[in-house]
């Protein structure tokens, strides 16, 4: 078996590899960057509010939702607390890739986790789990998806939405069909399927019943208990 | 879980500032997206890592995709539904992502051209 403390070496080469990987990816992102561009140019943001928002926040739903709540006087409780709770499955994704990061130093484990998002931490620990070094993905993908991010609001600021209605052509399903192809290209067995299962109910009544944008973590709690149930093994790190 | 169960309703927060400036708020959104990136990290630095511990955060892993994929399936329109089903089937069968994310896109763009 290897020791996590490889898995979690992390160089120029592996940083660029997981840049291209995430690349054709990060082109769909472009587009919803444009969006976010558009939108907030026309709510009255300045190009530098804008592109501000882009880069440090770099977290898309989050800051469609700020949107939301924008105008000339803006709450600033209510805009934390939506962040907060949109943003909260970043919380899940640090503790994940904890059993890694605890092989790097105080600083640098922080530092890698600055442009986390769900693609590049899903092919994080997608690597991990094939006992390759993920690190390269979680870094690289996200320069790859930060920069599509940022070029598509620029984009959008600059020359409007660059593509009018992204919903006909499916491009608005590129992320979701992405993750998907994750999931179900994953290991597959009875428990896995059945914290799957678990999952996806919880969430969907979470999201139907519980208070706005609790369903992510609420889904995921849900199947981390269906994981303390015996059976199942305890090998895999 | 304090963090949803304490505001059913974001409206109905009543204790409010308002705040006028743009670059304010972009720092507080900046400052409370970092903290959740990072707060996971911290959190699991001051846990013990006992056995029980371990499986729940392997559980968890495998269902945080899981949790954000099925409302949008339910919710989606039959062009999103189709587009993760036919994701799925590319997958299982060729064993490669790419082929699968490109026929869920050109699914939901047929479906919704018809």
């Amino acid at each position: 078996m290897t020791e996590p403390s490889q898995l979690s070496q992390l160089n120029g080469a592996l940083i660029w590899q997981g840049f291209r990987h995430l690349a054709p990816i990060s082109l769909f992102v472009i587009v919803f960057g444009a969006a976010f561009g558009l939108a907030a140019v026309q709510l009255g943001l300045t190009e530098a509010n804008v592109l501000a928002m882009s880069g440090l926040v770099f977290a898309g739903a989050s800051q469609f939702a700020a949107l939301d709540l924008w105008g000339d006087r803006i709450p600033l409780f209510t805009v934390m607390i939506t962040v907060f709770a949109i943003n909260a499955r970043h919380l899940l994704m640090g503790a994940t890739l904890y059993p890694w990061l605890r092989e790097t130093s105080i600083g640098k484990r922080y530092a890698l986790m600055v442009l986390a998002s769900d693609a590049n931490w899903a092919l994080a620990m997608q690597h991990f789990h094939q006992k390759k070094p993920g690190f390269g993905m979680l870094v690289g993908g996200g320069l790859a998806l930060w920069t599509a991010w940022m070029i598509g609001t620029g984009l959008g600021i600059y020359f409007g939405n660059a593509i009018s209605d992204p919903k006909a052509y499916g491009l608005d399903m590129a992320m979701g069909c992405f993750l998907l192809a994750l999931v179900v290209g994953g290991e597959k067995n009875v428990r896995i399927v059945t914290i799957w299962g678990v999952a996806a109910v919880a969430s969907i009544l979470a999201y139907l019943y519980l208070p706005e944008n609790s369903h992510v973590i609420v889904g995921a709690l849900a199947g981390g208990l269906v994981g303390l149930l015996p059976g199942g093994d305890d090998r895999d790190r | 879980m304090v963090w949803w169960a304490c505001c059913p309703e974001v409206t109905t927060v009543t204790v409010e500032i308002m705040i006028s400036s743009p670059w304010f708020i972009i720092a507080a959104m900046t400052v409370t997206t970092l903290a959740t990136r990072w707060g996971g990290v911290f959190l699991m630095s001051v846990v013990p890592i006992s056995n029980r511990v371990h499986r729940f955060i392997q559980a968890m892993s495998a269902s945080v995709l899981v949790a954000i994929l099925a409302p949008l399936a339910l919710t989606g329109d039959w062009g999103a539904r189709l587009a993760l089903l036919a994701t799925a089937i590319v997958v299982l069968i060729v064993k490669k992502p790419l082929p699968g994310i490109a026929a869920g896109i050109a699914v939901a763009a047929l479906v919704r051209w018809f």
